[in-house]
């Protein structure tokens, strides 16, 4: 049956995904292989004088390869999961309770609202506010002062734990609330029957949870498992502001993309263009593992929707 | 239209030759030394630099565009250009008795987006039309050097314009012409300013720690580095910092290096003696405890903050334009709380100038604009009086150092032109390569966390090392000294 | 059946302290934003204070009357854009999802790799290129490019994609078949209603990340009067001698995000209704 309506209808399912092709091809995929040509050249900019573009085959990918580029794609990931462990389980825990219908939350429509708040503020703006707040002479430190738990200002971006962290909360604080919405929105997609027979059958919040929500859920779940990590690896605007572009103390706050847009601001088209096809190579094999857990997760799915079915 | 187009084809292959043809003699004026360069310059330019190739139509356009980082430079042409009527509200466009317009295009210096802003601009130049074309820009001394560069001929020479530096800008300082002319001494830009630095410091602190706020006194507590120090121990006894960072000491040891950051033809950095003493006292003086350890660079909002009464810091190394512009507004207190005198070196530290951009079509009011707000004696001192700023007038300065009557009422009525004037005399700048904003902004950035204790001190060059090569990808090697 | 209820309100407990604390988070940073940009520099120059102050006036008209700094038209700039994509980019995103999960044909499991494939790529990697691009098309310094390529969204696709797996039953498409209605008026009339949870959360989170969006803009755009306002803030708060008013950096970036709050607030009402919407249904 499927085969028949395939093949009567195939035409339409290209019509539709047409626009979003066209698009892509124009917009994306013209620019990347623009991107990938430059790679192998050297192509920069010094002063006014432009410099190339020469062809120096692989010299580029070595250059970049050579110097720091484990480093810092180990900062991207470390300022990446500290800011996601909370996000991704307050948000677990918030949906949960948002769609538990046993659970009374007074003023729930406010804390719904208020946790997305942060989201709204550009990133840049966001960081800004960190970057006073937590200064040496800023509020935080003078409410820890008066509160007598310190008597010295902290040093809050002076040590790399210190910056690592406050870039982590910045990110968790700007996006759990995005993720509990999305969680909230797939939550509420599972069938409410599901709920009730649970609920008649005495399962517990956390046995509901752990049994029936999150396996149902697990789509979203990884996709806001791949979104997240694809921004985490494009980690940019917090880190940027809040330690001047550089990184420091010791570069240890430093990524990928900071790097790309120094190498972007110089311009060095040919080194720039080096790191995006890296940047593109680590995104796709990242992806590629957690397309495999998700495609798994879709047999599993399936197995106990039929269950529920039955 | 078709017109149009081959008059610019035209210019551009004109300016190409033109370019050549001065780039020959460049080499042989160069060796002869900077500070007679200037004059000589305008012997063979009157020969080669044509007002003709730098000019994209024959008429007087009716739109004059200029490009700067924030309204200063507006201000002064308000303030002294004749033929200014009014500015618009909002500040983008000033109308000119004549019909002219000026627009305005501000970018903001930091991180270097007035320059992107300005290059994009650049490259787009010979299509752009004519009214939209750039007419003038300003380039701060960090960065002069990139436009100013022959083979490029961005900044009309100021001899294709009709200026003759020998004696239109005979009065000017002698370093802010070397500062504004190529490698081969063609003049290619100018300022209305000077800028000596000074150190300004608080009254009230100085009368705490040493019983007098007496500017001479003063003076003699801060003659040198290691007479500052040791008064610095006072000042750590009654609780209070020196200056407030490291940061505040760079210029004074950076623009003194005696080579530049990167010899013309090389890809390689020297990193100066000069840098080095200061990372090396840097480091002693905040360990020291005579630095505020929470001050990590200028510009910052920590910074600012050390500039207000309930900071504890003595005193900053400033130029005019900091007191005016930087130190007052950061002020909450009273006036005549601060004062100024020599500091332990003197040295020059920032300085607008201006350029005449190639393609303009507007050569005429370029040339008044330059002359009325830079060459003007009479000009010149109304800005002095205007916006204490230390203006590029070398007897003007001498009057006014010597005027009694003139008095500062932020700086309790001293007049801060006596002391900077003399240092102004003794300012030389002979050393700048077009990587002066980049070496000058990361070995700030990276020998930080060395003086924070951070990393240590090979790490802290492996860092400026590595940051250097990603902003300047045509450098091969840092050379440190020893 | 007690210690049952004496658990549900420990729980009860538990959820109302953390929800207590992460919106006191959420609201501390708006809340510092508001004073600081009720003070005036020197005020702010004295260090933090819990209390608004008065120059909220002066440095809201410091902000309205700057010509450098064209706020006013920078939110107009921004709010066509973020609305247009968040249009375009909902709509477009949701036909691919239901034109790859209704039909079979040839090339459906090559495009959704394909798109996978697409999903995972940084923005930044194809600055370069779309500059140049964006360059030869004679589009740049427009708003164009910063609305057009928002039709290819991988991310939205995806999200409406997994929605439509588990919330439109092919029975239903059939059914409409059966009705005798057109492919386009099927997807029109009878898919996008069952969509609109995800239409709406997406289109508020499009909406926010094209408002948002620092990085096209500032490659894309020249002009100030064609500036959005991150580019806006960017610029402000770059420029060095704004550094001595931060009473009036603080009253841009209110200014700046005000007009996405009442979005958001209008919008909210909608998202949850349309979240809750969807669990009713079916």
């Amino acid at each position: 049956m499927n085969k028949k309506r395939g093949i009567s209808r195939a035409k339409w399912g290209y019509i539709f995904i047409l626009p979003f092709f066209l698009t892509y091809f124009i917009f994306s995929l013209i620019p990347l292989l623009d991107t990938i040509r430059y790679s192998f050249y050297e192509y920069y900019r010094s002063g006014l004088k432009i410099i190339g573009p020469n062809f120096v085959g692989f010299d580029n990918y070595a250059s970049v390869m050579g110097t720091d580029f484990f480093t810092y794609l180990g900062n991207t990931f470390v300022l990446w999961i500290i800011g996601f462990i909370p996000q991704i389980a307050i948000a677990l825990l918030l949906a949960a309770w948002f769609t538990d219908a046993r659970l009374k939350i007074h003023g729930e429509q406010f804390f719904k609202v208020v946790i997305y708040l942060p989201n709204l503020i550009m990133a840049s703006a966001f960081a800004m506010l960190f970057f006073t707040i937590f200064s040496t002479s800023g509020p935080a430190n003078s409410i820890l002062m008066n509160l007598g738990i310190t008597s010295a200002p902290i040093d809050f971006m002076g040590t790399p734990t210190g910056t690592r962290i406050l870039v982590g909360t910045m990110n968790f604080l700007m996006w759990f609330g995005n993720t509990t919405i999305m969680l909230m929105a797939a939550i509420m997609g599972i069938s409410p029957d599901i709920f009730e027979a649970a609920s008649i059958d005495g399962c517990t919040p956390t046995q509901t949870f752990f049994n029936i929500t999150l396996p149902l859920i697990r789509p979203i779940l990884s996709y806001t498992l791949i979104t997240s990590l694809i921004g985490g690896l494009q980690m940019f605007d917090v880190p940027q502001i809040l330690t001047n572009g550089q990184g420091n103390p010791n570069r240890t706050s430093y990524t990928l993309i900071m790097w790309l847009n120094n190498l972007l601001r110089a311009p060095d088209y040919g080194r720039a263009g080096a790191l995006s096809v890296y940047l593109f190579i680590v995104s796709g094999i990242l992806c590629f593992f957690v397309y495999k857990m998700m495609n798994d997760e879709d047999a599993y799915q399936k197995k106990s929707k039929k269950k529920g079915k039955r | 239209m078709k017109k149009k187009v081959f008059c610019i084809l035209m210019a551009m292959t004109m300016t190409t030759s033109a370019l050549t043809g001065c780039g020959s003699k460049a080499s042989t004026a160069s060796a002869t030394g900077s500070n007679t360069a200037a004059t000589e310059a305008n012997g063979d330019s009157a020969a080669s630099a044509d007002l003709s190739s730098y000019v994209s139509s024959g008429d007087e356009g009716k739109v004059i565009n200029i490009y700067c980082w924030n309204d200063e430079f507006r201000t002064r042409v308000e303030a002294v250009y004749d033929k200014v009527d009014h500015t618009s509200e909002d500040g983008t466009i000033t109308y000119l008795t004549d019909g002219t317009e000026i627009h305005w295009t501000v970018n903001p210096n930091q991180d270097g987006v007035y320059q992107k802003k300005l290059d994009e601009a650049l490259m787009n130049q010979a299509n752009a039309a004519t009214d939209d074309k750039i007419d003038m820009f300003l380039s701060e001394t960090d960065y002069v050097v990139k436009y100013t560069d022959a083979e490029t001929d961005i900044a009309i020479p100021l001899t294709a314009l009709g200026i003759d530096p020998a004696t239109d800008l005979a009065d000017q300082y002698d370093f802010t012409k070397t500062v504004a002319s190529d490698a081969s001494g063609v003049q290619r830009g100018s300022t209305w300013q000077a800028c000596p630095c000074l150190f300004a410091y608080r009254r009230d602190i100085a009368k705490d720690a040493f019983g007098t706020d007496d500017p001479d006194e003063i003076h003699a507590k801060v003659a040198d580095w290691a007479t500052m120090k040791a008064s610095g121990e006072e000042l750590k006894a009654k609780g209070y910092f020196t200056l407030a960072s490291y940061a505040d000491t760079f210029r004074a040891y950076g623009n003194s290096i005696a080579n530049p950051w990167v010899e013309s033809g090389s890809s390689e950095i020297n990193v100066d003696p000069q840098i080095m003493n200061w990372i090396n006292d840097s480091k002693e003086w905040l360990d020291a405890g005579l630095l505020d350890k929470n001050v990590k660079g200028q510009w910052t909002d920590d910074w600012n903050k050390s500039q207000g009464s309930a900071s504890k810091v003595f005193g900053f190394l400033l130029p005019a334009w900091g007191i005016d512009f930087v130190l007052k507004p950061n002020w909450d207190g009273a006036d005549g709380e601060w004062a100024v005198t020599d500091g332990p070196q003197a040295f020059n530290w920032g300085g607008s100038f201006v350029h005449g951009c190639s393609g303009t079509d507007n050569p005429e009011h370029v040339k008044d604009i330059i002359l009325a707000v830079t060459a003007n004696k009479d000009n010149l001192l109304k800005i002095t009086k205007d916006y204490l700023d230390f203006t590029n007038t070398k007897s003007g300065m001498a009057e006014i150092a010597k005027d009694d009557s003139f008095g500062a009422e932020f700086l309790g009525g001293e007049n801060p032109f006596k002391y900077f004037q003399p240092a102004a005399e003794s300012i030389t700048m002979t050393t700048l390569s077009p990587y002066d904003q980049g070496c000058v902004e990361l070995i700030q950035s990276s020998f930080s966390d060395y003086f924070q204790g951070q990393v240590d001190f090979d790490t802290a060059k492996a860092n400026f090392e590595r940051a250097i090569k990603e902003r300047y990808p045509e450098i091969t090697a840092v050379n440190w000294p020893e | 059946m007690k210690p049952k209820n004496n658990h549900s309100i420990a729980r009860s407990f538990l959820a109302h302290f953390l929800l207590i604390l992460l919106a006191f988070m959420c609201l501390f940073f708006f809340y510092i934003l508001i004073v600081n940009s009720s003070r005036s520099h020197a005020e702010l120059q004295k260090g933090f204070s819990a209390l608004p102050s008065g120059s909220f006036a002066k440095n809201f008209s410091a902000v309205a009357n700057d010509g450098t700094f064209p706020m006013l038209n920078g939110i107009v700039n921004s709010i066509i854009v973020s609305g247009l994509c968040a249009a375009i980019c909902t709509y477009f995103s949701a036909l691919t999802a239901y034109g790859l999960y209704v039909y079979d044909f040839k090339l459906k499991k090559i495009a959704f790799t394909m798109i996978m494939a697409i999903l995972v790529m940084p923005t930044q990697v194809t600055a370069l290129g779309f500059l140049r691009l964006i360059t030869n098309m004679g589009m740049y310094d427009s708003l164009l490019p910063l609305i057009l390529p928002s039709v290819a969204s991988p991310a939205v696709f995806y999200f409406m994609y997994s929605y439509l797996k588990s919330n439109l039953p092919i029975s239903l498409v059939e059914a409409a078949r059966i009705d005798g209605s057109g492919e386009f008026k099927t997807f029109n009339r009878i898919v996008i209603p069952i969509m609109k949870p995800a239409i709406a959360v997406q289109a508020i989170f499009t909406f926010v990340g094209a408002w948002n969006n620092y990085f096209v803009p500032a490659l894309i755009i020249q002009s100030k009067n064609k500036m959005t306002v991150p580019i806006l803030v960017a610029t402000l708060r770059g420029a060095d001698y704004m550094s001595f008013d931060m009473g009036k950096v603080y009253m841009m970036i209110t200014v700046a995000i005000v007009p996405i709050i009442v979005v958001y607030l209008f919008l909210s009402k909608f998202i949850i209704a349309g979240v809750t919407l969807g669990g009713v249904k079916e």
